[in-house]
């Protein structure tokens, strides 16, 4: 007896909702407390945040779809290591492309780029979903969480380099006339404490929205 | 499922992909990442003598200014000269110069644990018709590395302008070093008394109108940054004392 | 000596790995809902810290740095090999704890009992590669300023986790509001004992 299979289109409902979830109810920062390690202190300023961001997507992307095409050949003895060595190449990547191409940044992120390795995020949906699904939906689901996890730095960061800085991605926002009539930049946003309470305040917003996100405990 | 040779195949072909992918790669961005670093040690060596410059034509902007390249002993004597691109006395650049270590080097000498000598880096500019010569600084903040370059006049007296750079103070301020409402503190101060000693330029604490030192030699430090203001102080001293006898030597 | 000690105590208050680096946020969140627990995952990261960090500081020192291998010869010595160093640290500590778990599970079953559960997921932690992505980038002078650091940092990191769990133990008696309970408040909380040890910046011994 012969089935016929029928191809799952390339953006079918459920790989579709694969790239959106992470987006806000399936959010690895605030739903599902992953990587925050390694992020938060990137956010002080727009710019070093958004390069994070895009170095994460790029990491948790590949590194799911390569451990993907390889999910039937890595032995489950070596499993967790197979998979340090695939993330930790690819950071290494991205960490030497960042200082070839883009040295101003790398020297602000210094050795934050070098945690993405341990970023949970990225081992997280490894062990997770690559080592169990087919490399389309692997890529997609990493695009998702990296996307999802980066838009939370951006927002941290919009906020803590507008009121702690008066700019946005290095270009003054606040007028100069505000300033005349007495208004200082809050040089307590620029300070780590602040990315904390930015990401508690967050949080609070989103489950405040999605009551059914709310924490029995 | 996975013999044990298997898991040890699997691991040695992995390892030697991994190596030859990531060894590839830095071979190949080596030379840009090389160009970064040098760039942006050109780039501050003439900031401090206020040249302007870009990324892309830094490179050529220092070798139309910096006509001369000098490294000096603790004795103040010149021991390695390079001018247009060639060496004419000894064989160091001065640009190569690791200062951090020679500083090092400094201090084990005091302490009598080495027997090397230190030696130290002046660059020599010529904008318009002044001559100009420019000290690199290197030293210690509140969280790690500060540093900068100071460029004095040709008096070899008075400050023409100053950069100073930092790895990590803390943002609003100690970072503050780094910004023109500090660095343009320093232009018209002097380093030597009227007689000719060395005095330095001190960070005060509290602003110098506050103060008891001469307005000529100190400036105001950054409130709320006092252990970084102290590190600046500190690394004009530390590193202006080495060429004191130099410049001496050479108002005489 | 004094230099030792002042490196620790720097370590331990003002750059402390989770208040002002955000480091091991993921099992300081996750772990921290008793003291107990939190204890026993906080000896674990001094434990694991002091050891990787100093190991580290050698295979930096003696094979990644540029001109790190010129003991092998001249001609070594021009070889810079730091691009490796991500993949070697995570090598290191992830042997580094295998071997820990080992020797504790051989020697100290009690230990071993109250520790183990936690050393696999040291690991990933990422407070433990950040100690040795910054003691690469401070570059400390000896191996003695180096361990000082390590040990600094885990000590920092466990009072951490312990007082923030100490506090979540209490806030189960407090009327939050529903949308902040659990992870929001935690992550504020966090955010006001940052701010008490901005305090302890510019001490110095």
């Amino acid at each position: 007896m012969k089935v016929d299979k029928v191809r799952e289109p390339l953006f079918s409902a459920r790989n579709r909702k694969l790239l959106t979830a992470p987006l806000n109810k399936d959010n690895p920062i605030t739903i599902q407390v992953l990587g925050i390690c390694s992020a938060l202190a990137v956010t002080a300023k727009l710019e070093p945040a958004f390069v994070m961001a895009v170095s994460v997507v790029a990491v948790v992307a590949a590194s799911n779809l390569i451990v993907s095409l390889l999910r039937n050949t890595i032995p489950p003895r070596i499993r967790i290591i197979v998979e340090l060595v695939i993330i930790a190449s690819l950071v290494i990547l991205v960490d030497q492309i960042l200082k070839a191409y883009v040295y101003d940044v790398s020297k602000q992120l210094s050795v934050f780029v070098g945690l993405i390795i341990t970023n949970c995020i990225v081992m997280g949906r490894l062990e997770a979903f690559a080592m169990q699904n087919k490399p389309w939906p692997s890529l997609l689901d990493g695009i998702g969480n990296g996307v999802g996890y980066g838009i939370i730095l951006i927002v941290v960061a919009f906020f803590r380099e507008l009121f702690g800085s008066g700019t946005l991605y290095g270009v003054t926002i606040i007028p100069a006339s505000f300033y005349e009539a007495g208004y200082a930049n809050n040089g307590f946003m620029i300070l780590p404490p602040m990315a904390l309470i930015i990401v508690g305040i967050i949080i609070w917003v989103q489950r405040a929205k999605n009551p059914d996100l709310v924490d029995k405990s | 499922m996975f013999s044990n040779s298997y898991i040890f195949k699997y691991a040695g072909i992995m390892v030697i992909l991994v190596a030859a992918i990531l060894s590839a790669a830095a071979l190949l961005l080596q030379p840009a990442q090389q160009r970064n670093v040098k760039v942006e040690k050109i780039q501050d060596i003439l900031k401090s003598a206020n040249i302007e410059s870009t990324t892309a034509n830094a490179e050529k902007v220092y070798d139309e200014h910096i006509v001369r390249e000098i490294v000096i002993n603790q004795e103040g004597e010149e021991i390695g000269v390079y001018e247009d691109g060639q060496f004419t006395k000894g064989d160091i650049r001065a640009f190569e110069i690791d200062l951090r270590g020679q500083l090092k080097i400094k201090q084990q000498a005091i302490q009598g644990k080495t027997n090397l000598k230190p030696v130290f880096p002046l660059f020599v500019a010529v904008v318009g018709t002044d001559t100009l010569y420019i000290i690199p600084l290197e030293g210690t903040g509140l969280w790690g590395p500060v540093w900068g370059n100071m460029a004095l006049k040709s008096d070899l007296k008075t400050i023409e302008g100053v950069t100073f750079d930092h790895k990590g103070e803390t943002p609003g301020l100690g970072a503050e070093i780094s910004l023109p409402v500090f660095e343009d503190q320093f232009p018209g101060k002097q380093i030597l008394s009227d007689e000719g000693e060395f005095t330095s330029i001190l960070v005060v604490k509290g602003g110098v109108a506050n103060s008891n030192i001469d307005p000529a030699h100190g400036v105001d430090a950054i409130s709320g940054g006092t252990i970084t203001s102290d590190g600046v102080s500190n690394m004009i001293q530390n590193n202006l004392s080495n060429y004191i006898t130099y410049i001496k030597n050479r108002r005489k | 000596m004094e230099n030792l000690i002042n490196i620790f105590i720097k370590s331990i208050f003002i750059d402390n790995m989770v208040f002002a680096y955000f480091l091991g946020m993921c099992s300081y969140l996750a772990v921290s809902k008793t003291v107990k627990t939190s204890n026993g995952l906080g000896l674990a990261v001094i434990f694991v810290l002091g050891v990787t960090v100093p190991v580290n500081y050698l295979i930096n020192n003696y094979l990644l740095r540029k001109g790190a291998l010129s003991w092998m010869g001249g001609e070594f010595a021009a070889v810079d090999l730091s691009f490796l160093s991500f993949i070697m640290f995570i090598a290191v500590i992830a042997a580094m704890v295998q071997l820990v778990e080992m020797i504790i599970e051989k020697f100290s079953p009690t230990l071993y009992a109250s520790l183990g559960i936690f050393l696999p997921l040291i690991a990933v932690n990422c407070a433990i590669l950040g100690g040795s992505l910054f003691m690469q980038e401070r570059d400390y002078g000896t191996i003695a300023e180096a361990t000082s650091f390590g040990l600094g940092s885990g000590v920092g990191w466990w009072i951490a986790i312990v007082s923030i769990a100490a506090i979540r133990e209490k806030i189960r008696y407090s009327n939050v509001p529903a949308p902040l309970r659990g992870l929001g408040i935690t992550f504020i909380i966090t955010g006001l004992m940052a701010i008490a040890f901005m305090s302890f910046i510019g001490i110095k011994l």
